[in-house]
């Protein structure tokens, strides 16, 4: 048996093969604190970029006109096609949520929670093609419409997640008072529940439109026929957009096309940011007042 | 006591481990006890001076002065919050990572200070081991749990006699010698903790710290972690915390008794008395101590 | 839905459409191949590359960064995951790739030339190379905030008690947290292959719509999902647009595939820990 013993009165340094074993231990925990840093990095890098190269196209006109000076029109275009989204998600996000909470057991609920997994990890590209299937085929022409319908789609999951967790976090006897007044469940539902959960409801929401705002590969299908110099309304045709023109800008080869996409990236980077980081701030707030 | 050379006589004294009653002086000044002990060089391991603990603002000792024996076992008893794990932790360093602990005073551990800059944790670890209140086996099998810290340690030859003779030493062999590969967690709550004796022994450390070992366990355990110390008393020096007064009576060579103080400020704990076991249970020399033993609080 | 769109191009093609390597849309005709190459060489890359770079900044979370570090640098690691990818794709365009073709990968085929994956730097730096780079990009917030949950989630004593035998730290992580986190590790690791197979528009703009499987890893290529995002919009004919629909279909049955085992594997070792403990 090889010798375990050491000298219990020498001094309380490394002994034996501790020395080798110790470099190796702070050689892996700077590996790990490099790689930490790597990834902040490699985010500094890019907001960086972007926002160097964006400010300078960033004017009034670039914000308001449509091409070739600015982008005015795809931002009242994405902002269309993103709330029109919205509007059907966020409803039956939190419907599928309440259900699953407050009413879901059984082979229902969980094939339900299977389906909002597998659509979580769908490629928006293959979303995109599904909703040019379903709608644009029919229709024969892209439309703001189907490109919201294709964010719905994406953004579903997330709002749905999000309200079964603030959810789960509503104290239960809450839900027991409710029902000790004799209440109907969904009337206890909308008028106690939600309510209380509307914080973190909202966040989930705000979240799905960061994620569902910069969503190309879907719009690129449904909504990239367009004309950029003037401003359009009508959901039924293509409405123009931030993502797909800087893909668009992104493939010519021009300098100013350049430019341009630097800026419109740095409108909808901040925007996305912003939202990002407001809406987790939200979010650890309500979970930490729902804990008390 | 004539042609008695005292120096030779005293080094004897001092090369075997065990303590020897002496009798000094005429039979009239006898103690109760009947004699005065030697309180000749007795081997500290450890010796804590003046030893304060903060973590934080909040402190939880002030002012230890201990001494821990060597190959003797030597239990930390008294009310909950007195700060006994607190210092027991401080023997193996094992309080560094929570935030804001702050140790004043001293700790010597054989002469080296405990504390200083140039020790290595780890290090300190390997030779003064810890056994834990709740059992903590790894999710791995039993040999695999006894087994990982030898070969950390580079001890990959005999590591099979090497876990057979932890676990024979720990009093759990027989139960488990034909399942060595299954999973530690199966075992009950006794088997676990005496595999994270087995465990702590396997790498043959100086001390073994025990903390609460048989609190959360039931009794015919804990009747068979108390049978271990008494296995385990000659090969380690043991240094063992405990809630539980009997035990402490039945196993221990020497007790210290910690309780609250208030200096200046709120109170803290603090080593009220450390003696002989049989001392601190029939004649304590502080009221707190006899308050405490006897049951009138705690 | 998307079955009945490929159709067409199923019932020409048949399953030989996954080996062959032919698409010429004026000719009519079309083969999955070089894409399904493609697809295959930059997620196995950015898995190879990212997982274990996510795992590392998993640990430094959960593990080794002071508290007040961790609640900052958290945050900024999944906001790298916010960034949309066309915006990452555009700056893969302009920035990362000239920097690749001028300095890494000039280096690395002189270093490792050997191999024919590191061929001669070409002109663009649009590259599978790069597109793999900026998938390790989108795959590494993923797996590294499932990973950091993952970690913390190890409980202290079990820790406390290896700490306890004299281990180093990295044996701590090493013996106890990676071996009970294993599965879970892995489901995530899954989770961001499935991101980086599905990834259309960023690749599009970085890997330059090679038609043909080359050895290098700098040459150009293509992805399942970049094809269909870069040829949809200007498909005119009928063949085109299904053949593009089946590449969608063999997209989404990786996809699925490998989403549904993530779950299972994340569900397994769930069951795990509940019948260990």
């Amino acid at each position: 048996m090889s010798d375990a013993s050491f000298d219990p009165a020498a001094p309380l340094t490394p002994s034996g093969n501790l020395r080798r074993r110790r470099a190796f231990s702070r050689f892996a925990e700077y590996g790990a604190t490099a790689a930490a840093l790597a990834a902040v990095g490699v985010l500094g890098i890019v907001v960086f970029a972007v926002v160097v190269h964006g400010a300078s196209a960033l004017s009034l006109d670039f914000l308001f006109q449509g091409a070739p000076n600015g982008i005015g029109p795809e931002l009242v275009g994405t902002a269309e096609i993103v709330a029109i989204g919205t509007l059907i998600a966020a409803p039956i996000g939190i419907l599928v949520a309440v259900y699953l909470t407050e009413f879901g057991t059984g082979r229902l609920a969980s094939w339900i929670k299977l389906t909002l997994d597998l659509m979580n990890g769908l490629p928006s590209i293959i979303v995109g093609l599904f909703v040019f299937g379903l709608i644009v085929e029919a229709t024969h022409k892209q439309s703001g419409f189907a490109a919201a319908v294709a964010l719905a789609i994406i953004m579903l999951p997330i709002v749905a997640r999000g309200t079964v967790e603030i959810l789960l976090l509503v104290p239960s006897n809450l839900r027991e008072a409710a029902d000790a007044l004799g209440v109907s469940r969904w009337r206890s539902v909308l008028g106690v529940i939600l309510p209380s959960a509307i914080g973190g409801i909202l966040t989930s929401t705000v979240l799905a439109v960061a994620r569902a705002a910069g969503e190309t590969a879907p719009l690129l299908l449904l909504s990239s026929v367009y004309d950029p110099s003037r401003v359009s309304l009508n959901p039924f045709e293509a409405l123009p957009n931030i993502p797909t023109t800087i893909f668009r800008l992104s493939e010519e080869a021009s300098p100013e096309g350049f430019t341009q996409a630097w800026g419109a990236g740095f409108v909808l980077l901040t925007f996305i940011m912003i939202t990002s980081i407001g809406a987790r701030i939200l979010l650890a707030r309500t979970r930490s007042k729902m804990a008390q | 006591m004539s042609n008695f050379d005292s120096r030779e006589f005293s080094q004897a004294v001092a090369a075997t481990p065990h303590r020897v009653r002496i009798q000094t002086g005429p039979l009239s000044d006898a103690g109760p006890s009947g004699g005065k002990l030697w309180e000749g060089p007795i081997e500290a391991v450890f010796d804590a001076q003046g030893v304060s603990v903060f973590y934080g603002s909040k402190q939880a000792l002030h002012g230890v002065n201990l001494r821990i024996e060597r190959s003797r076992i030597t239990a930390l008893i008294g009310p909950s919050g007195c700060g006994k794990s607190t210092f027991l932790r401080s023997l193996n360093r094992m309080n560094d990572p929570v935030p804001g602990f702050r140790l004043e005073g001293q700790v010597l551990y054989h002469g080296h200070d405990l504390y200083a800059s140039n020790v290595d944790e780890v290090e300190v670890r390997r030779r003064i081991g810890m056994v834990f209140q709740k059992p903590n086996p790894f999710p791995k099998s039993i040999y695999d749990n006894v087994a990982w810290a030898p070969r950390n340690l580079g001890l990959k030859h005999g590591l099979d006699e090497r876990v057979e003779k932890a676990l024979r030493g720990a009093a759990l062999w027989d139960e488990v010698k034909d399942r060595l590969k299954d999973s530690a967690l199966g075992l009950s709550g006794g088997q676990q903790q005496r595999l994270c004796i087995a465990r702590a022994i396997a790498i043959e450390p100086d001390v073994l710290l025990l903390d609460e070992p048989a609190s959360a366990l039931d009794p015919i355990a804990t009747a068979s972690i108390e049978d271990l110390m008494h296995s385990l008393k000659g090969r380690f020096t043991i240094v063992i915390v405990t809630h539980n007064m009997q035990q402490a009576a039945r196993v221990a060579d020497r007790t210290a008794f910690f309780g609250l103080e208030a200096t200046a400020g709120e109170p803290s704990g603090t080593l009220i008395e450390c003696a002989d076991t049989e001392t601190i249970f029939s004649d304590p020399a502080d009221p707190r101590t006899r308050d405490y033993v006897t049951g009138r609080f705690g | 839905m998307i079955v009945h769109g490929a159709s067409p191009a199923i019932s020409k093609f048949g399953l030989g459409f996954v080996t062959s390597t032919e698409w010429q849309p004026t000719f009519g005709v079309f083969g999955a191949g070089t894409v399904l190459y493609g697809t295959a060489v930059t997620s196995f890359f950015a898995l190879l590359l990212g997982a274990p770079i996510a795992i590392a900044i998993g640990l430094y979370l959960s593990l080794l960064a002071p508290r007040g570090l961790r609640t900052v640098i958290s945050p900024l690691v999944e906001m790298l995951a916010a960034i949309p990818s066309v915006i990452l794709g555009f700056w893969g365009l302009i920035v990362l790739a000239p920097f690749v073709q001028k300095n890494i990968e000039p280096w690395l085929h002189d270093k490792l030339g050997f191999i024919p994956l590191f061929g001669p730097p070409q002109t663009t730096g649009l590259s599978v190379f790069t597109a793999s780079l900026i998938l390790t990009i989108m795959v590494i917030p993923i797996i590294a905030s499932i990973s950091r949950d993952l970690f913390l989630a190890v409980p202290r004593d079990v820790q406390d008690g290896a700490s306890a035998l004299g281990a180093t730290r990295w044996e701590v992580v090493r013996g106890v947290v990676l071996p009970s986190t294993a599965s879970g590790v892995v489901a995530a690791s899954l989770l961001g292959l499935g991101r980086a197979l599905g990834e259309a528009i960023a690749v599009a703009q970085v890997i330059g719509a090679g038609t043909e499987i080359k050895a290098s890893l700098f040459e150009t290529g293509d992805t399942l999902a970049a094809r269909i995002a870069n040829q949809f919009p200007g498909a005119i004919t009928e063949m085109h647009k299904a053949s593009l629909f089946y590449l969608g279909v063999i997209l989404l049955v990786i996809g699925l595939v490998s989403n549904i085992t993530a779950q299972w594997i994340g569900r397994r070792f769930d069951y795990q820990r509940a019948v260990a403990r």
